[in-house]
């Protein structure tokens, strides 16, 4: 069963946010994505996004495309994606992992087979950036056989009338897409972001986190008090590769991103 | 599987959820459905309206230049000895290919839609120019995304763009060609949504996109078929076209596609060949997967990632296909070959000497497959292939592989 809604169920009890991380699997490099994770969940993140490389990252901004790119030249995956969490699993039982990307490996996977490895691996959410509710009733009778979340996007563009026929279909929790445009772009309002929260609210319980245009402590809080939780990921891609750009080693650039997320978790703490 | 064809079979297509069989759909990111949805509201609404019908009617005789002739290629025909070759002269539109068919229609329904901002993806940049056309003609903003490898073998039409006033945006990532654009058009259509039309060049991409390109060019097949019957009394034999996305083989072919006795081949870009894997033949040799809103047959390794794929003409260099295309595929109704690079040139070489006809790359395809299928026909069977645009473009690509200075 999915991590999830126990791992949500928890942090409203105490009153706390989910802090949720995306990194792209096998970027930069094949051996660093586990221990990233695990340092990540030391950093304070509630919940992992694992983003399986994709040729045609459709919804990416360049920051992200270019993970993608690096770890397709390391050969990835999705079957590695999963060894992957397979990997994580061996010291952590607890922190829910969602992977997340694009229809076409799982489509050349087989749905029923994505499911059954996504369930051996230990995945506990998947987010598919283009399958929406009209194409994704196949995969979603496999998923809930395994009891695996499917998340939804919901974006500045959903009609109101829609918000309902995607959280029938979603379970988790619902990812609200804050601007209109790719990742890590940068012109989040809050005050909209706000009047389309209320509007998914009033359709579904299930928790409601933002992402898409987060990149610090300021931009999660402002969000942050208004969700269930916050997902950053260009930002901390960027704060490692623009260390190793600059000559760091990857372990110093995975150590400044780690810190950009423990400044966001404090920043959303004691706000 | 042939047997279950019936007329109304190709009518029914696509369903209410954009599916042609297993193939098409709306396979896109959810920031993008509602305008999807408006589209397809707008386009059903004014598909019906007799005023938008003539005004396309009109901008396509008044601007575009159609009909455009059906031409017998008799010299050609006398030479190969069978088979009658006629050629559907859609290089002789406005701006030289039948690109410009889709995007009359397509600017009209931005026009009606209140879009000021047009952007278009483009391979060999004819799509593009017919883009930045209509875009010159309505005074709208135009941005044509562009692999940055295709800028480089189709200058000619990067700066036709320019003259025409668009902005050509190089697209780096990635293979650098037609999907890298396309996959750059989609971003850009996500962050400008509210205000901007994406003109998508052929029969591929989400849901109601298929569908609305192929009836705008469908005026090429409906042309054809009267033209046919006014020249020699009867239907074609046969059909010939190159496929990329598909958008002239699938305006030649649908207003044919219920008359059983017209055969149809589609061809692919067989590059280096077909089993060399260095080509753009999803149908002939790829698999169904998913890739800009649409199932259909991609290039894609066994993880699911997207090949890179090769052709000597940019505007055949896609990894995927228009999903009619597919489903056309699996019932047998048309057939899916492949002409390789060599055999494109042979017959870019070979027509414009014996005919005076200087065919496009792309269209040299077609060609070069319906010479071998004349030899194989009789003198009363007739052959159209759609001659889908000029050369000019081509001549430097052509000159540097000869290694000729122009």
């Amino acid at each position: 069963m999915s991590r999830l809604t126990p791992c949500f169920d928890a942090l409203r009890s105490s009153g706390r946010k989910a802090v949720i991380p995306y990194i792209v699997a096998g970027d930069p490099t094949v051996a660093s994505t586990v221990p990233m994770l695990h340092r990540l969940v030391a950093a304070g993140a509630d919940v992992l996004e694992l983003g399986v490389p994709f040729s045609d990252p459709m919804s990416e901004g360049p920051v992200i495309q270019r993970g993608h790119e690096r770890a397709l030249a390391n050969s990835v995956s999705l079957t590695q994606v999963l060894a992957m969490v397979v990997e994580f699993r061996q010291q952590d039982q607890t922190t829910p992992v969602v992977i997340m990307g694009y229809a076409n490996p799982v489509e050349r996977m087989g749905y029923a087979q994505f499911a059954a490895e996504c369930a051996a691996a230990g995945v506990d959410g998947l987010i598919t950036v283009d399958l929406p509710p009209e194409e994704v009733g196949p995969l979603n009778a496999e998923l809930q056989k395994v009891e695996i979340d499917n998340i939804f996007l919901i974006s500045p563009t959903t009609p109101a009338q829609r918000i309902g026929t995607i959280t029938a279909n979603a379970s988790g929790f619902i990812y609200y897409v804050a601007v209109k445009g790719v990742t890590g772009a940068g012109h989040l309002d809050s005050s909209d972001v706000g009047m389309h929260l209320d509007l998914i609210r009033a359709e579904t319980a299930l928790p409601i986190c933002v992402g898409f245009g987060i990149k610090d402590a300021e931009s999660a809080t402002s969000v942050g008090a208004m969700a269930d939780g916050v997902v950053v990921g260009s930002a901390l891609i960027d704060t490692m590769t623009v260390a190793m750009e600059s000559g760091s080693s990857l372990d110093v650039g995975v150590e400044k991103a780690v810190t950009l997320l423990g400044s966001i978790r404090s920043g959303i703490d004691n706000m | 599987m042939t047997d279950m064809i019936s007329p109304n079979l190709f009518a029914s297509v696509p369903d209410p959820d954009g599916r042609f069989g297993p193939y098409g759909g709306k396979f896109v990111a959810e920031t993008l459905m509602s305008a999807l949805a408006d589209l397809e509201v707008i386009y059903r609404e004014l598909s019906c309206d007799p005023d938008f019908q003539r005004e396309f009617d009109s901008d396509l005789a008044h601007y575009v230049g159609r009909p455009s002739p059906l031409y017998e290629a008799s010299r050609m025909s006398d030479a190969i000895g069978g088979g009658r070759i006629f050629l559907k002269r859609e290089d002789l539109n406005h701006t030289g290919a039948h690109k410009v068919n889709n995007t009359i229609g397509q600017a009209l329904l931005a026009k009606h839609m209140g879009k000021k901002r047009i952007i278009a993806e483009t391979g060999a940049g004819q799509h593009g120019v017919a883009s930045a056309t209509v875009a010159a003609r309505l005074g709208l903003e135009c941005h044509v995304f562009m692999g940055a490898e295709d800028i480089k073998r189709q200058s000619l039409n990067v700066y036709r763009m320019k003259l025409l006033g668009a902005e050509v945006i190089p697209v780096t990532s990635g293979s650098k060609t037609l999907k890298d654009a396309m996959n750059e058009a989609l971003r850009d259509w996500v962050t400008y949504v509210d205000n901007t039309f994406y003109i998508i060049g052929t029969v591929a991409g989400p849901h109601p996109y298929p569908m609305l390109v192929r009836d705008f060019q469908s005026v090429i097949g409906r042309e054809a078929r009267r033209q046919s019957l006014a020249m020699t009394g009867k239907l074609p034999d046969a059909l010939v076209a190159c496929v990329g996305g598909g958008s002239n083989a699938i305006g030649l072919f649908h207003p044919f596609l219920s008359d059983e006795s017209v055969a149809m081949y589609g061809v692919e870009a067989g590059g280096h060949g077909v089993e060399t894997g260095q080509h753009a033949a999803p149908l002939s040799a790829g698999t169904p997967g998913v890739l800009h809103g649409n199932r259909t047959y991609l290039m894609q390794d066994p993880n699911g990632q997207i090949m890179e794929t090769h052709s000597v003409s940019a505007g055949l260099d896609y990894p995927g296909v228009g999903p009619e295309h597919s489903w056309l595929k699996d019932i047998g109704r048309v057939n899916y070959v492949a002409a390789n690079d060599d055999e494109a040139l042979a017959a870019f070489h070979h027509w414009t000497r014996t005919e005076g006809i200087m065919p496009a790359l792309e269209t040299a395809h077609a060609l070069a497959y319906a010479e071998k299928l004349a030899a194989e026909m009789t003198p009363d069977q007739n052959i159209i292939v759609n001659l889908s645009g000029r050369g000019d473009k081509d001549i430097l690509t052509v000159a540097a592989i000869e290694g000729i200075e122009v």
